[in-house]
C-alpha cells in the first residue's frame, strides 16, 4: 500500500495541511548539442518541454538547471536568459537537467479549494436526498479518498489505486489530528496547521501502512 | 481525563491532581477579578475553547454518527462524561417536548475538595461543563445552553445540570453531510 500525499481541509475550505509522502523522483539531464530537437516554452513560470518527447525527456517535464546552474522562472541563477542561452550555438554542448513539476504550495491551495465546491456538486447530483459528497476519486494512477468529519473538516489521502477502503487509515488520521493538533494549546481552530508532533507521528503511521498494511493500525 | 481503550495513550494523570489544578484556576481567578458573575463567566468561556476542541477528540474515537434526536444527545454526552472523567451521570428529568434533560451527578470529580466559603456563593464552580458543552454541540450544529440546578456544594444532595436545546445551526451543517 504506497499513500502518496494526505491533505486537510478545514470547515470553511481552505487548505491547512498538506503532506507529501511518496514521492518518485524523475530526472533526467543530458548532454545536447544543437540545435535541440524539441521545443521548450515558458508556461506558469516555467520553462516545460511541449514537443518532441525523446528518451527519458517527456512532454510537460520542467527545465531544472542548465549546465548545473538552476533557474528560476526563465532565469538563470547566474542572471542569463535561458531562451537566449539555448539559442546561442556558441553555447553548446550543453547539459539540460529535466524533472516532474513539483507542485507549488499555492497551487496546492488553489486545488484545495477547488475540490470543495467539487464535493457539494457530488452530493446534488444525488438522486436521494441529502447523499454524502466525494468519498473515492479514482484516475489511472492513483486514488483519493476523503473523508468529512462531522463537524465539516476533510481529511484526504491520496494512494496508489486499490481496492483497498482507506477507512481506518483516515480515521486514525483524524485521531491524530485530535491528539496532537487540537490539544496543542497554542494552535488556533481553522488556521494552517505547523505541529511537529503531528508531523512525525503521522510520517510513522504511513511508514508502518506501507510495511504492514492497513491491518494494524 | 485517561483514556483506556485507546492503544496510543496509556498516559494517566492522577485525579488528584487534576482537581486541585482546577481548584487553583478558580482561586486564580477569583483573585482576578473582583465580581464573582464575571468568574463565571470567564470559566463558561474557557469551557466553551475546549469544548470545540474536545467534539473531534470524542468523535475521532468513538465514531459516533450523527444524533438524529435530543435523547440520541443525551447519550452520547452521558458518555462523553464517562470516557473523560469517569463519572456516570444519570440522564433524566425530561422536559414533555423532549428538548430538555438533567444531568444527575452522584459525585463530581471536580468538588471532591471544594468547600465553598461565605462570600461566594454565587460562584459556579463547575461552570466549565456549561461551556464545555455549549462548545462541542456547537460544533456539531446544535445549539444548547445550560446551567446548574442543584450543586453539592450548596448543600444539595446531588449535583443537578440541565441542558436545554436550543436550534439546530441549520448553516454551519457542511455540505454532504446529513
Amino acid at each position: 500500500m504506497i499513500v502518496y500525499s494526505v491533505y486537510i481541509v478545514s470547515k470553511s475550505g481552505g487548505l491547512i495541511f498538506n503532506y507529501d509522502h511518496t514521492v518518485s523522483k524523475v530526472e533526467v539531464e543530458q548532454t545536447f548539442s544543437y540545435p535541440l530537437e524539441f521545443k521548450l516554452v515558458n508556461e506558469n513560470k516555467r520553462v516545460i518541454v511541449s514537443f518532441g518527447q525523446r528518451d527519458g525527456i517527456i512532454v510537460g517535464h520542467v527545465l531544472m538547471s542548465v549546465n548545473g546552474i538552476s533557474l528560476t522562472g526563465q532565469q538563470l541563477d547566474d542572471g542569463k536568459d535561458v531562451f537566449e542561452v539555448l539559442e546561442n550555438s556558441e553555447n553548446y554542448p550543453v547539459s539540460l537537467k529535466f524533472g516532474r513539476p513539483k507542485m507549488t504550495t499555492n497551487e496546492k491551495i488553489f486545488l484545495a479549494s477547488m475540490f470543495y465546491p467539487l464535493f457539494a456538486i457530488a452530493s446534488q447530483l444525488s438522486p436521494e436526498p441529502k447523499s454524502s459528497g466525494i468519498e473515492i476519486l479514482e484516475t489511472d494512477t492513483f486514488k483519493l479518498h476523503c473523508f468529512q468529519t462531522l463537524t465539516g473538516v476533510k481529511f484526504m489521502v491520496v494512494a496508489e489505486p486499490t481496492d483497498i477502503k482507506l477507512d481506518v487509515l483516515l480515521n486514525r488520521i483524524y485521531e491524530l489530528y485530535a491528539d496532537y493538533v487540537l490539544k496543542n494549546p497554542f494552535y488556533s481552530l481553522e488556521m494552517p496547521i505547523r505541529c511537529e508532533l503531528f508531523d512525525q507521528n503521522l510520517q510513522l503511521l504511513l511508514e508502518q501502512v506501507e510495511k504492514s498494511g492497513l491491518a494494524n493500525i | 481525563m485517561a483514556r483506556q481503550t485507546t492503544k496510543l495513550d496509556t498516559k494517566k494523570v492522577s485525579a488528584e491532581l487534576f482537581t486541585l489544578t482546577y481548584g487553583a484556576l478558580v482561586t486564580r481567578l477569583l483573585k482576578d477579578y473582583e465580581n464573582i458573575d464575571d468568574v463565571n463567566k470567564q470559566l463558561e468561556r474557557m469551557g466553551y475553547n475546549i469544548g470545540i476542541r474536545l467534539i473531534e477528540d470524542f468523535l475521532a474515537k468513538t465514531n459516533c454518527g450523527r444524533c438524529y434526536d435530543f435523547r440520541d444527545t443525551a447519550e452520547k454526552i452521558q458518555l462523553a462524561f464517562r470516557t473523560y472523567l469517569g463519572v456516570f451521570p444519570q440522564v433524566s428529568n425530561w422536559s414533555a417536548a423532549n428538548d430538555e434533560f438533567s444531568l444527575l451527578f452522584d459525585n463530581n470529580p471536580l468538588t471532591e475538595f471544594v468547600e465553598l466559603p461565605d462570600h461566594c456563593l454565587n460562584l459556579k464552580y463547575s461552570n466549565i461543563f456549561a461551556g464545555i458543552l455549549r462548545g462541542a454541540c456547537e460544533m456539531v450544529q446544535m445549539e444548547v445552553t445550560s446551567w446548574f440546578v442543584q450543586d453539592q456544594l450548596k448543600g444539595d444532595n446531588i449535583t443537578e445540570l440541565r441542558i436545554k436545546f436550543i436550534k439546530k445551526l441549520e448553516d454551519a451543517i457542511p455540505v454532504g453531510e446529513d
